[in-house]
């Protein structure tokens, strides 16, 4: 402590719960009233991606038409950015696809150039959600045994990592809530490249956790005496500028290029990977920290009365 | 020059240590312990030398992975060893097709593991006799097989060569040839052979029956004489006249059944049934005792070209479905490829300017050693070699961020060293040693992460997944490499030139 005037973070920590919950809840409840909007990859079907070159774009409607003539009822036909048409429908067989290729070639009078053609069974694509999800449970629980490890030579090693996991949970909730408004607003869908950016901010986020947690760990041992709060408050300070320079570096600059240059595609996942990695840092100071704090300080006994938890949160 | 200047800089940090002297501080205490002060410039020496030898070290490994980043690197060729070094691109971003197979068996039954390694063989095979370089085919899990094509034209052709379950027999026609393509009816059931539970195998060839069977008809049930695993080699040859024919040798096995069964069916038809479809209908002509038989027909190249893959790559222990196929045209490939390579360039400049305007002189080092480390990471993508898919990308790029943040971590230390007064290099030694563990448990954590995500991934076929996590754990790996070595060597050698007077201005405080 060298004297200086400390921003006081922590002392506002029940603002910034509210507000993550601002933002995750609403999306949250869209998504499980509104569901998801998964793609192909996820719940079975098939996607065409495909142009016409040198012949226009056909309107939606028309592709639909002829999807309809072959007894495809359940088709959903998109323009993307870039001049090409998305059509996305229950899961078609080769001849199918073939019979639906051949007609729109007679239709137009060009065959169709397809840039992109996926084809997902039924179960496989719930099988790959489920199992995803089961993985990055499994890895969870050993980060949380690894953090207890390495954080053993301080007292409640375990809380470390279980704060550090809830902050990831807190950033994997909100990503899903903005695949979730994107879907409704935007018409974005749940894919596979979406599960790389959830596995991307679930990477980074623990790795941020742990920088911020260690600087609690180093603390602890120099300084014995401080109370905790005042102790977890100056370590994020002490690590805030890494914090802001590498979120600039990893975030700002790498991904917000990604998202300028890298196309239609890429857009939608840079988007996501810029919030959810922002709420990476994010998380790290203001929920996992804190949460370390709020379990310290056993706070839950003073939510429900109202006085005292006024007095705790002075 | 460089020596002198190192030495006298050391010694004057030597002479300051004691003032600097924090009892409450644990690594103070540990320095403290050391007998330093008094054999101080022996010790800078020392430590110099072993700076140089790390120098040395880094300068070898940077000539050796800008050798395998070379674009047209001619591989290694020592003796038995050879090894094409070239960049390999995921479907993702050359276009291609991938598809996911599926052994098509009652959901809760095992699957023979002998029996799916036997399949991927014939499904690479096939794959290969397609022409197709560069294919994957692995197995993932216990029921499933990834296929990978690259590059191809003609995804629907090559979707159904993998598709044909091809399930080859030859059977008993009587005297009446069916014309090729008829769908015929046998009597050997797929079960038979996709039933590994039994504890008595059944056998996969039937015995031949000496009766002789009415003449057939599509409808009639055909009496299976033997199935095409009994073949061993089949290939195609020219006879005497010219003409395309297919030889084949049969294993021990299968030579005893043909030979009994030609011999009591000369002048009959052995019909080659694939899929329950004929594909061919030879009359026997002589008996075949030796194992090994022609078959004639009006073939042409091709035709006896494709007979020959057919009988050779038809028969699959086990039946497979394609239960996820994905196709993407090489524009949109070349095109995800371009777009992010510009972004990836776009956003290494910036993050490189920011280092260097930010942190000043260490940051022009940790600039050098994030190029080091690119070049490295890229090397060993290329050698092992990483297939790089878009998620892999993704991988990468955030391996690149930690290995920023480690940068970053140690400098943020060695500002706060220097602003609390402590002389340039033991401020640098300490930043080293206490940004390490933070840097270390972060980075085993995602190892960790990586290792996981590495095993889901290529248990289920998720290939995107496998790609993230092995680019992923590379780079983490390479980002600690440069971050502890390169950096911490190189702002050592850099430091002799700087008195601390000019810290302010070089450190960016």
């Amino acid at each position: 402590m060298r004297g200086t005037q400390m921003i006081n973070l922590l002392g506002r920590r029940y603002i910034f719960f509210a507000i993550s919950l601002l933002i995750i809840v609403p999306g949250l409840v869209l998504a499980i009233v509104g569901g998801l909007r998964l793609s192909v990859d996820f719940t079975g079907g098939t996607l065409i991606e495909f142009d016409l070159n040198p012949a226009p774009l056909p309107q939606p409607a028309e592709v639909i038409a002829i999807y309809n003539r072959l007894g495809i009822e359940d088709v959903q036909v998109q323009t993307t950015g870039e001049d090409s048409l998305i059509a996305r429908s229950s899961f078609l067989d080769d001849e199918t696809r073939a019979a639906l290729l051949a007609d729109i070639e007679a239709e137009f009078n060009q065959s169709p150039n397809v840039l992109r053609f996926d084809s997902v069974g039924p179960t496989v694509g719930r099988e790959v959600a489920t199992r995803a999800l089961f993985a990055v449970g499994v890895a969870a629980f050993i980060v949380v045994i690894y953090i207890t490890f390495a954080f053993r030579g301080i007292p409640h090693a375990l809380r470390y990592g279980i704060c550090a996991i809830i902050a990831m949970i807190h950033d994997v909730a909100l990503v899903i809530s903005l695949g979730a408004i994107g879907g409704y607003l935007w018409g974005w869908q749940i894919d596979a490249l979406f599960l790389t950016a959830l596995l991307t901010v679930i990477g980074f986020s623990v790795q941020d956790k742990i920088v911020v947690f260690d600087r609690i760990r180093e603390n602890s041992n120099i300084y014995k005496k401080l109370p905790f709060e005042t102790l977890v408050n100056h370590s994020i300070i002490q690590t805030l500028q890494r914090s802001i320079n590498t979120q600039l570096m990893t975030v700002e600059f790498m991904l917000l290029a990604l998202a300028l240059f890298g196309g239609v595609t890429l857009r939608e996942f840079a988007v996501i990977l810029l919030v959810g990695l922002f709420s990476g840092t994010y998380s790290s100071i203001f929920i996992a920290a804190p949460v370390l704090v709020v379990w310290e300080n056993h706070e839950w006994k003073t939510w429900f009365r109202r006085g005292k938890s006024e007095e705790a949160l002075a | 020059m460089c020596l002198g200047f190192l030495i006298r800089g050391r010694q004057h940090d030597c002479e300051k240590f004691w003032e600097f002297y924090n009892p409450l501080d644990r690594e103070y205490n540990a320095l403290a312990r050391q007998p330093l002060a008094g054999i101080c410039t022996n010790r800078r020496t020392y430590l110099l030398s072993r700076q140089l030898q790390k120098l040395l070290v880094i300068f070898f490994i940077v000539i050796i992975a800008v050798w395998i980043d070379l674009p047209n690197n001619p591989g290694i060729h020592l003796g038995s060893y050879n090894r094409e070094i070239e960049t390999r691109l995921g479907l993702d971003l050359r276009g291609g097709v991938q598809a996911l197979l599926e052994a098509d068996l009652p959901q809760g039954e095992s699957v023979d593991a002998e029996k799916m390694g036997t399949a991927r063989t014939i499904v690479e095979n096939r794959v290969n006799g397609l022409g197709v370089t560069e294919a994957v085919v692995q197995i993932a899990g216990d029921r499933r097989i990834v296929v990978e094509l690259p590059g191809i034209d003609d995804p629907e052709a090559a979707i159904r060569t993998i598709q044909q379950t091809g399930l080859l027999e030859f059977v008993d026609m009587g005297d009446t040839p069916l014309p090729e393509g008829t769908r015929v009816q046998t009597d050997f059931s797929a079960a038979g052979v996709a039933s590994p539970l039994s504890s008595t195998p059944v056998s996969p060839t039937p015995q031949p029956t000496p009766t002789v069977q009415a003449s057939p008809s599509p409808e009639a049930v055909l009496h299976t004489v033997m199935t095409g695993d009994v073949l061993d080699t089949v290939e195609v040859a020219l006879d005497d006249l010219g003409n395309y024919v297919i030889q084949f040798t049969l294993t021990s096995e299968g030579a005893d059944v043909f030979a009994d069964y030609t011999t009591s069916h000369v002048n009959q038809i052995l019909g080659i049934v694939l899929d329950k479809t004929v594909i061919s209908a030879p009359r026997i002509d002589e008996p075949i005792t030796e194992g090994e038989g022609i078959i004639r027909g009006s073939f042409t190249a091709e035709s006896a070209n494709a007979l020959a893959i057919q009988l050779r790559y038809g028969s699959l222990p086990i039946p497979l479905k394609v239960v996820e196929s994905r196709t993407i045209g090489p524009t949109l490939g070349q095109d995800s490829l371009n777009k992010s390579l510009v972004a990836l360039a776009v956003g290494f400049v910036i993050v490189i300017l920011f280092m260097a305007l930010y942190y000043r002189l260490p940051g022009i080092v940790a600039d050098i050693a994030i190029i080091i480390y690119a070049l490295i990471t890229f090397a060993l993508f290329k050698y092992i070699p990483v297939t790089l898919t878009l998620p892999g990308i993704a991988g990468f790029m955030l391996s690149t961020g930690s290995a920023l943040d480690a940068n970053i971590l140690i400098f943020e230390r060695l500002k706060e060293e220097l602003r609390a007064g402590r002389p340039l290099m033991q401020a640098v030694d300490l930043a080293w040693k206490r940004a390490w563990p933070s840097i270390r448990d972060s980075n085993i954590a995602t190892l960790i992460t990586c290792g996981i995500l590495y095993w889901f991934g290529s248990s289920f076929g998720a290939t995107i997944v496998k790609g993230f996590s092995v680019t992923l754990a590379l780079g983490v790996s390479v980002s600690l490499f440069t971050a502890l070595v390169v950096s911490r060597t190189f702002l050592a050698l850099v430091l002799g030139f700087f008195q601390d007077k000019s810290q302010a201005r070089w450190f960016g405080i």
